[in-house]
């Protein structure tokens, strides 16, 4: 221990230290700064590419996944748009069908009405010319009965009769 | 050097020898029974050897 | 086969040993300047574990019997009651006493002295002088290797740093090779020992005392013969670095867990609390120490083996003795990555619990 001692040398030491201070801080700035920086630089930019690259096929599975909805989507919406033609066709037919009946029933109808009445005119019109013809008869048949007093008063007298049993 | 101070020398050596060995030994043991927590085994056994190391070279140095 | 192989083997090499040790026993009988290596030798080693006021890389004597010393000298600074700035050259390698206006030095064990004109140093009972000692700043050979250490470290980073912005934040060259340790402090050590969120503002200083350390360590197994951090004061100023951003940089809770122990009982808190506050400083001091001492050990040990090529002048010993310096040189540049690697953990260690943000224990 004591020859440690005595072989201790302040100069040494000394210039040891600065000189060392020194390169600690020289290399600090001009070395390892940078040299540290490049390096973790450098693992960043590894480390980035394989997010990005990682990220990447993500979004590729998510465009695909995305690709096979839109075409499911898609197959989906030509079967409802062809569903939807369909049941029209068949509306629209049905429809025209009902009012193609109707217009029909409608017509049927009008020309039995006007069966209807023509007949009902020509009924009452041959019942007048029955009834004029018939009292024209009458008349004729009243006159010829009616030339002779006792012929009249029978008449009269039968016609009381019947009155009186009515 | 006088003869007590060589015989304390050897004493320190063969103590700080048994110790380092010891100490390698049981790493090597470590190391044989985990071999994958070898790079912390070997940084620990360093570790306790210099330890002892620094002990018996302050021993010496006081002999 | 093979048997037999090894066994030829190993008795060929019991054969050179017991060769080797007659020979050396031989050497020593007629050389009796054998205890001198020995002692030059130890010298040397201790020689070259301290600083020096000049940067020498060799020396040899040449046929005049002169020492020469291949390198180059450095300035002197020194503060005696005023600024003094001379060349090293000036102590001949602490053979002689320097004159700088009117004033005398002289090295002794390593230090600066000031002395009259002959240079008379006087000791007293424990071999220490008692002439005043100068303040004493001088680039010495360590400063030097730490200053160009650290202008080589801002020069490779710095350009690596560049290298990112014009090569698409990848590093080019030597950069490719530097960012894996550099990632490897930044997710082994700061992340896990201080935490996700307040790991950034310490590794400025986790990186550069990594990268210091380990290249200054690595400087010591060439044989340049510089050797930083086997010095008590480079280490000092290390720990000490660590120890104020530790203190300056800690929290509520870490006071709270030193000077208050929460979850023990009120007498036990006024024993833990000088503990503690003993263990914040041992903390640091076990780094100092450490590192200095690993160091300095390797050194010693790496060298006196190659000094016993010195010792052994057989054709046997050198080779052996240059086989084991070659794989103690092998564990010493695992202890030099080594030794930083713990210095820079046990930084990052204390740093986060200094941070340490819950309150659970």
């Amino acid at each position: 221990m004591d020859k440690l001692i005595e072989q201790f040398s302040l100069g040494l030491f000394v210039w040891q230290l600065v000189l060392f201070i020194g390169l600690v801080l020289l290399l600090k700035k001009f070395a390892w700064g940078p040299i540290l920086n490049s390096v973790s630089e450098r693992e960043d930019g590894i480390k980035d590419a394989l997010d990005q690259a990682e990220n990447a096929r993500k979004e590729m599975q998510n465009l695909n996944a995305d690709n096979e909805r839109i075409l499911k989507e898609a197959r989906a919406e030509r079967d409802t748009l062809l569903k939807e033609a369909r049941e029209m066709k068949e509306t629209i037919i049905s429809e025209a069908k009902e009012e193609a009946q109707i217009q029909a029933n409608k017509v049927v109808e009008q020309a039995q009405a006007t069966i209807q009445s023509e007949k009902q005119a020509a009924i009452s019109d041959l019942k007048n010319q029955v009834a004029e013809l018939s009292i024209s008869i009458a008349e004729k048949v009243v006159r010829g009965e009616l030339s002779d007093q006792k012929k009249q008063t029978k008449l009269v007298e039968d016609l009381l009769k019947e009155v009186t049993i009515s | 050097m006088n003869i007590p101070e060589i015989v304390g020398a050897g004493l320190i050596v063969i103590g700080a020898g048994v110790g380092i060995g010891r100490i390698g030994g049981s790493a090597m043991d470590a190391i044989a029974r985990q071999p994958e927590a070898s790079g912390k085994i070997q940084t620990a056994m360093l570790i306790a050897a210099a330890l002892i190391e620094g002990i018996g070279f302050a021993a010496l140095f006081a002999a | 086969m093979y048997r037999h192989q090894l066994l030829k083997t190993f008795s060929l090499f019991l054969l050179f040993v017991t060769f080797s040790v007659t020979a050396q026993e031989h050497a020593e009988e007629h050389s009796p300047e054998g205890r001198d290596i020995k002692t030059e030798i130890k010298e040397y080693i201790s020689h070259h574990l301290l600083d020096s006021y000049d940067f020498s890389l060799f020396s040899y004597t040449n046929d005049a019997g002169e020492h020469i010393y291949v390198g180059a000298p450095l300035p002197v600074i020194l503060w005696d009651g005023g600024l003094q700035v001379f060349s090293s050259s000036k102590f001949h390698h602490g053979e002689t006493v320097a004159e700088v206006d009117g004033n005398y030095y002289k090295v002794f064990h390593n230090k600066i002295y000031k002395t009259d004109a002959e240079g008379t140093i006087t000791l007293d009972d424990h071999h220490h002088p008692t002439n005043t000692k100068p303040l004493d700043f001088s680039i010495t050979k360590n400063v030097a290797v730490i200053f160009l250490v650290g202008l080589f470290m801002f020069f490779m980073f710095s350009r690596m740093a560049k290298s990112y912005k014009t090569n698409n934040l990848m590093p080019k060259g030597m950069g490719r090779l530097l960012e894996p340790i550099i990632m490897y402090i930044r997710d082994d050590i700061a992340i896990p020992n201080i935490g996700e969120k307040k790991y950034k503002k310490y590794m400025s200083y986790l990186l550069t005392v990594f990268f210091f350390v380990w290249i200054i360590n690595l400087l010591g197994l060439t044989p340049l013969g510089v050797n930083v951090t086997n010095n008590i004061a480079v280490t000092l100023a290390l720990a000490l670095i660590t120890y104020l951003l530790t203190t300056f940089t800690a929290n509520k809770n870490y006071w709270k867990h030193i000077f208050w122990m929460p979850g023990v009982p009120v007498p036990m808190k006024f024993i833990l609390a000088p503990i503690e506050l003993l263990g914040t400083i041992i903390k640091p001091f076990s780094l100092m120490i450490r590192l200095y001492a690993n160091i300095t050990a390797g050194h010693i040990v790496l060298m006196s083996i190659i000094g016993l090529m010195f010792i052994f002048k057989s054709w046997i010993g050198s080779p052996l003795s240059f086989g084991l310096a070659f794989a103690l040189a092998l564990l010493e540049l695992l202890v030099a990555a080594l030794q930083a690697y713990i210095f820079t953990m046990l930084s990052a260690l204390y740093f986060g619990m200094a941070v340490e943000e819950h309150d659970d224990h």
